[in-house]
Order: structure tokens, then sequence, then C-alpha cells
């Protein structure tokens, strides 16, 4: 259900295949980039996204600090990601998520699942 | 980078060599008034005057070993400068404190890395605080392992050494909502149970992760239910209260309390505010020793002020 980019050589090679998977198929891609949050400057980007049930939201951290990606309720915590590191959830109900960085707490957005 | 000066309680005159800087800070126990001495300082110093004290206890803060980006590829390399710089120093401190970002992702891995290059310091034995980096997994298992005895896996704990009293608090798994640290009622009851029956005269050594006062909300350097805590701590006649986190040093006198952040051994954030967040900061690499070390000695008080000014590890 949840998966966290581990060590860095693995990182590496799986950042080429995602590259190449990139270059087979763009219409995929394009369907991933629509449920990534992007955090990078302290902020998650987008602070708002919504998603269809089931799909799986994927956050990178592009901060030379590390973040995590912490569900107010409970449900999901990330373990710290470095740079580029990546983290997926697969929201399996409806509802609306809060989300904020258990190491900058005030670093906040909301996932709506429908 | 820009500390305050903190005002000029009377009583203070006592010190005969009050300044901040440096890898880690040694402090002194002078005429009951604890006197922090920059490490350049008392390592090269060899005349009696600066070491008129009583060697107490060293600070070391945020190693963040794990840690390899631009603004410090070797994390390690620096802590072992940190070291080698306090082994060599004449008079050696009874013990350390570390004031947490012991690693920086709360691998087990960096935990490991850091308690080998830690036994290499010789200076007493060591206390520890968590800072936010060590329990990024909201837990704190790998530092609770490792680090939770003192305190029966609670963080918080507290001894007595040469007749201080030392007071590790938690200030980074009850964060408020604004991104402020806390304590939580459960530490604030103990502390105020802890403190209960102790003689006002008796020199406190608080020391946690996060500033226990607001240095500048937005980016959560401050601890919100601090003011609770100091309420129990402004009768004793000598309170301090050692910081890390925000990797720079910031001062601050208030009553008999005195506030001090610690420099990283790792690298460098901005100042408060300037920027999008309290990010590693990257500096020419020449620079970087003295972001680390004993640059910026700003507040310099009786005869000893010429020699700290321009104190550099580099």
């Amino acid at each position: 259900m949840t998966s966290k980019t581990s060590p860095r050589a693995r990182a590496a090679r799986l950042g080429a295949m995602a590259l190449l998977a990139l270059a087979a198929a763009p219409a995929i891609a394009q369907a991933q980039a629509a449920n990534a949050v992007t955090i990078k400057n302290f902020m998650f980007m987008p602070m708002a996204l919504t998603v269809k049930t089931g799909a799986t939201v994927t956050w990178k951290n592009l901060d030379g600090e590390p973040h995590t990606v912490v569900n107010d309720a409970g449900l999901f915590r990330s373990s710290a990601l470095d740079q580029n590191d990546t983290y997926r959830f697969k929201f399996d109900k409806p509802g609306v998520y809060k989300i904020f960085c258990g190491i900058h707490p005030n670093m906040k957005e909301t996932i709506t699942v429908q | 980078m820009s500390s305050q000066t903190p005002s000029d309680p009377a009583r203070r005159g006592a010190l005969k060599c009050l300044a901040f800087g440096g890898a880690g800070t040694l402090f002194m126990l002078a005429g009951g008034v604890l006197a922090p001495v920059d490490l350049a300082l008392a390592a090269s110093r060899k005349d009696a005057a600066a070491m008129a004290g009583l060697p107490l206890f060293l600070q070391v803060s945020d190693t963040h070993i794990g840690f390899n980006k631009d603004a410090n590829p070797d994390v390690a390399g620096t802590l072992k400068q940190t070291i080698n710089l306090v082994n060599a120093m004449p008079v050696r401190p009874a013990l350390t404190i570390h004031t947490g970002d012991i690693t920086h992702l709360s691998k087990a891995q960096e935990f490991d890395t850091a308690q080998q290059l830690l036994s290499g310091l010789h200076a007493g034995e060591l206390h520890t605080v968590p800072g936010e980096h060590d329990v990024t997994d909201g837990t704190g298992t790998e530092y609770f392992n490792r680090f939770g005895a003192a305190s029966a896996n609670k963080g918080y704990y507290s001894f007595d050494h040469q007749g201080v009293h030392f007071i590790a608090l938690v200030n980074v798994m009850n964060f408020k909502p604004n991104g402020l640290g806390g304590l939580g009622d459960d530490q604030l009851a103990w502390l105020q149970a802890d403190l209960r029956g102790r003689s006002s005269s008796t020199p406190i050594v608080v020391f946690a992760h996060m500033p226990m006062w607001t240095i500048y909300q937005p980016w959560g350097w401050g601890t919100g239910d601090a003011d609770q805590a100091m309420s129990h701590l402004r009768r004793f006649g000598s309170v301090t209260v050692l910081n890390g986190h925000i990797h720079q040093i910031v001062q601050k006198v208030e009553g008999n309390i005195t506030f001090h952040t610690a420099r990283s051994t790792a690298y460098p954030q901005p100042t408060a505010g300037n920027g999008p967040g309290p990010m590693p900061l990257k500096v020419p690499s020449d620079q970087l020793p003295r972001m680390l070390g004993v640059t910026n000695v700003n507040f310099v008080r009786h005869p000893a002020a010429a020699h700290l000014t321009d104190s550099t590890l580099a």
C-alpha cells in the first residue's frame, strides 16, 4: 500500500527506469503527474488536491531539508524523505485527508478523495 | 550572522569571561554562575585566567549525521574536527550534552555512526535530548533504543552534577499546530514536581532541542508552552537554558534566565525569515568552518574581550 524510495543506488536505478517509462508511455506519465505533489521551499504543492477513489498520490521532496508526509488522523506516515525521495499512498476511501510535515508541522495540505 | 546581545543583570558582573561561539561551548561554573567560554579560546589559551572557573560541561548540537548535501558533504568530518578541538583542550569537561538532531533522518546507521564518533569525545558522560530529525518516525524508536535508558523512555529527565541541577526536556514530539515545539502537560507536570522543594539558589541548566522562547514563529523557532515551564523556573537565581535547532547563535537574558542557542557542527541555516524556510545554508567552502566554528563571538564581557573577537576554527 505504501512505499518509499530506499537506498540511493536503487533510487538512481529506479529513476533511470522511470525515465525510460516516461519516454515510452507519455500518457501514463501524465496521468501519474496529475496525482503528484511536489514538496519545495517548505510547502506542499498543490496545497489542495482532489483525486479519485483508488488513486495513488506520489509526493516528491525537492528541498535539501528532509520532510515527512503525515496524515493527521494517523492513516499514514512516511519516513523522512531526503532530497528527491518519494512517497506513495493509495487512497481507497473517499474523504478529506489533512496532511502535514512531521518535521515542520506548519507545512500543510488537504487531499480530497471522491 | 547577527546575534542579540543580552541585557546586563548586575549579578553577572561575577563573570570573568562570557562569550558564545564555537563548534561547541564549554561551560564553566564561576562564582555560582555558569559562564560559557568559547571553545577555541579554551583550547588555545594556556593561562589560568581564561580557565578560572570549574570546567563543567560541553554542549554539542545538531550534528546531523547522514546529511550529505552541498551545504556540507562531510558532516562526520566536521564533527571529528569538533571532537579533536575538544580533546585538545587543556582541561577536560566533566560531561557533555548534545542538544539534538544527532542524526539527519533518524536512520539506525546514522545513529550508529554518531555514537561511534561521539565515543571518541573525551569529555565525560554524554547526555542527550532528541531533535525532530531524530524522531521522524513519530515514536523515536531508534533514538530511544540508544538513549532511552536515562529517562525510562520518556525522553525528559534530570540529574545533578557539581551542585548544578540539569534538566533535559523534549519539545520535538508534541508539536503545536502552528509548528512551534511543545512540551505537553505530562512533561510540564513532571518538571513542576522535579523542581518542587529545590532551593532557589541551586544553579539550573535546562536543555532541549528547539528554542525555549519564540525566536521566529513562522519557522516554528520556539516552544508553544515554554512559558509554563519558565513559570516554574523563575524563582531560581541562575537558570541557563540551552538549545540547538536553528544552527546559529541567538541569546537572550530575561531576569535570571539566560537563553542560548548553539551552532551546529554540520551546516549553517539562514537567519530568521531570510528565505523560504530554515533549510541548509550553502556558503563558500572556505567560509563553512567559520559558520560551524568560532566566528562572530559577539558577546564579550570584561577583560577577555580582545582574545575572542577573531577566534576561528578555519
